[in-house]
């Protein structure tokens, strides 16, 4: 009979391989459903993880990684503060929408002035924008209680609908004919978050999400603060008796969350998207939760989580258009990623042994 | 003198000889869409237009297609990556497309783009569209005859020219053969969502509605009708024929087709220019579906001879004398809307008694 044994500690070894298992995993669970489809199983996982970095145009694909994987590296490194502590924050999408019109409504309140420090001021609304948006479950969860998973995810609802209200009234392009939609920030240069070096991809939110990603790891390992959050979460009773203040502590990791969040949201509106639109928001806030636990809510484990989320999704695209897979199949694909990294977690807290069965 | 009319001509002759080697080469067309190809309603149609290219041209034409694209960075690197894999022509079907498609057009200028609904050109960007204003006269003239409670409900997706000249057009034909008629709005923000369609659906039967016209893509609108009983609809983008025997009494169909092959046909030819199109129910690009016995004989006889007139020119949906929602004036006796009032159009007309969302 095979039994589950708890392990005394965690196994680290195993931490560091469920990842990796995980991925491999989905490659062949992935390719078996190619298979089924009837396309090559081989070829369709080359397409995906291949191309995009080695392939023939992947000089064009590497800079769009970089594009594709620094708001989630930088939303899911504001996200796995709040995780570690068991703070479930699970709005992401919506403080990312907040902070990129509080964003382009900077820029769009100067527009037509060309000045150095609107892109700045741009990015501290950003912030702000996305750290306000967090702070209402925080508050709401300090003052009286409330569940942060909820309130936090039926924002995101609400901050849909803004977003709507924004691109039909408030920041509508005055000359777009009626047509719902901002003005194109790509277009204002003050306002633009170009690529610092020329198609390198290597934008303002990129040098953001790797400062994070630096910060973050500082501070979990050498700070007060960061073993309060670890605390917290491996053992919340010690943590009382420590000393940690869970008020505080929500406050802060809602709040960095929200700004990060309200930062990768700025940095894409006057970026890569260029545009507020009634359908800006493509989902980063969600995918990030994928990446925040993919890499293992380890700074560096996210930001290579990031990287590896990026690749699926170009890859996937790739794979669409030139082996005619359906998009279905990509997402389960991706899907299946989380599902056997939950699944392998077992094997780090447990021991799988083989024993006899006993008569009782 | 001489020497450069020399180079010139040798220039045009090598010139025409690439455009003439370009003619013996297949074509590659790439698709992008906004939603499923199996969502039965205006990406389905989309599909369909691809497939009747690859069946008009067999081994001439190679497509390819990329579904549920999100509108802006992503739909700008799915372009840009069919164009890197060579291909010839790419249609953007979607207006959300509209500025990935401007970007990706300026970076390949050997590349043909086509952008659907939108309003942005360039040497090798053409823009294509339907009337679809007049399609729904023709629906708008069903439902006014139809209605028993004389409340009509409209699923708008988002309060945009396109759809509000749809509503205009549906509420002034139902207004002329039904005096007492009144639409009510619901926006759902989307143009494709099953669950919140239905909600919509829902809400509106709930306030009387007993006709619903839709301008959001999935067929949960009429699934909900057909629950509630006594109620009708219309299929949109899509024939919906799935629903011919419940509420579906007619339908509004985005035929691309036509047009589609068109264009790959010039591209093959070497005849393609840019170009701004909008054509209507008289091209082929709208059509009405197949009307059902559940409408009496008299009224699906106006409709048809009403779907004439459109076609062959004869009448104009947009004949004044017309007034906007707050009284003034818009066009005179007998006067026809010109096309670019009709594009920016941004109000309701009298009678209306809905607001537009800010």
């Amino acid at each position: 009979m095979i039994v589950l044994e708890k392990r005394p500690q965690p196994s680290r070894g195993w931490a560091l391989a469920t990842p990796v298992l995980a991925v491999l995993a989905t490659m062949l669970f992935g390719g078996l459903l190619f298979a089924v489809l009837g396309k090559n199983p081989v070829e369709a996982i080359a397409t995906i993880f291949y191309d995009p970095l080695f392939g023939p145009h992947a000089s064009y694909y590497r800079p769009q990684l970089l594009v594709k994987g620094a708001p989630l590296v930088l939303i899911a490194i504001g996200l796995s503060l709040g995780f570690k502590a068991n703070i479930w924050n699970i709005g992401a999408e919506g403080q990312y929408i907040v902070g990129a019109l509080a964003g382009a409504g900077v820029a769009l309140a100067f527009y037509p002035l060309e000045a150095w420090f609107i892109f700045p001021l741009m990015v501290i609304a950003g912030a702000l924008g996305g750290w306000a948006w967090a702070m209402i479950p925080a508050l709401l969860k300090v003052r009286f209680g409330t569940n942060e998973i909820l309130v936090s995810l039926m924002l995101v609802y609400v901050a849909e609908q803004l977003l709507a209200s924004m691109s039909l009234g408030l920041l509508k392009n005055p000359q777009g004919m009626g047509f719902p939609g901002s003005r194109n920030l790509q277009q204002y240069e003050s306002a633009h978050n170009a690529d610092l070096i020329a198609n390198t991809g290597m934008h303002w939110g990129v040098v953001a999400a790797l400062i994070s990603v630096i910060f973050a790891y500082i501070l979990l390992n050498r700070h007060m603060l960061g073993f309060h959050i670890r605390l917290t979460g491996d053992a919340p009773r010690a943590a009382r008796f420590a000393g940690v203040r869970p008020a505080r502590l929500i406050l802060f990791c809602l709040g960095t969350g929200g700004a990060l969040a309200g930062l990768a949201g700025m940095f894409e509106v006057s970026g890569p998207s260029g545009q507020v639109s009634i359908d800006f928001n493509v989902g980063y806030g969600f995918t990030a939760i994928i990446v925040a636990f993919l890499g293992r809510l380890h700074p560096v484990g996210i930001l290579l989580a990031g990287a590896l989320l990026a690749l699926t999704y170009i890859g996937g695209e790739i794979a669409q258009a030139q082996l005619g897979l359906p998009a279905a199949a990509i997402q389960v694909f991706q899907g299946m990623l989380l599902f056997f990294l939950l699944a392998l977690d077992l094997l780090t807290n447990y021991r799988v042994r083989m024993r006899k069965t006993e008569v009782a | 003198m001489k020497f450069t009319s020399l180079l010139a001509s040798t220039a045009m002759a090598l010139g025409l000889a690439t455009s003439a080697m370009a003619q013996d080469d297949k074509v590659k067309v790439g698709f992008i869409y906004v939603g499923p190809i199996g969502d039965g309603g205006y990406t389905y149609e989309h599909n369909q237009g691809r497939l009747a290219v690859m069946e008009e041209f067999g081994d001439k034409a190679e497509t390819t297609y990329v579904e549920s694209v999100p509108e802006g960075p992503d739909a700008e690197r799915v372009m840009t990556q069919m164009a890197l894999d060579g291909a010839d022509l790419i249609f953007a079907t979607s207006f959300g497309f509209m500025d990935a498609t401007v970007n990706t057009a300026k970076k390949f200028p050997d590349v043909k783009f086509e952008h659907a609904t939108g309003y942005k050109t360039a040497p090798n960007l053409a823009i294509y569209n339907a009337r679809f204003y007049e399609g729904r006269a023709v629906l708008g003239h069903i439902a006014g005859n139809m209605t028993e409670s004389n409340i009509i409900g409209y699923i708008g997706s988002y309060p945009i020219p396109e759809v509000l000249r749809g509503i205009n057009s549906a509420y002034i034909h139902a207004k002329k053969v039904n005096p007492d008629v009144q639409f009510k709005i619901v926006w759902a923000y989307t143009w494709f969502d099953p669950a919140k369609e239905a909600d919509a659906a829902k809400v509106l039967i709930e306030q009387g509605a007993d006709v619903i016209l839709q301008h959001t893509d999935s067929t949960a609108p009429l699934a909900a009708a057909e629950a509630a009983g006594n109620v009708i609809g219309f299929g949109q983008a899509s024939d919906m024929a799935e629903y011919k025997d419940g509420p579906r009494v007619s339908s509004i169909i985005d035929n691309w087709g036509p047009y589609y092959i068109e264009r790959v046909g010039k591209v093959l030819d070497g005849t393609w220019e840019t170009a701004d199109t909008w054509a209507g129910i008289g091209d082929g690009m709208v059509q009405i579906g197949e009307i059902t016995d559940r409408v009496p004989e008299d009224v699906k006889a106006e409709a048809l001879a009403l779907m004439d007139t459109i076609a062959s020119g004869a009448y104009h949906p947009f004949t004044g004398p017309l007034n906007k929602q707050d009284g003034t004036q818009w066009l005179a006796e007998g006067e026809v809307a010109e096309d670019q009032a009709l594009l920016g159009m941004d109000f309701f007309v009298e009678g209306i008694d809905a607001e537009i969302p800010k």
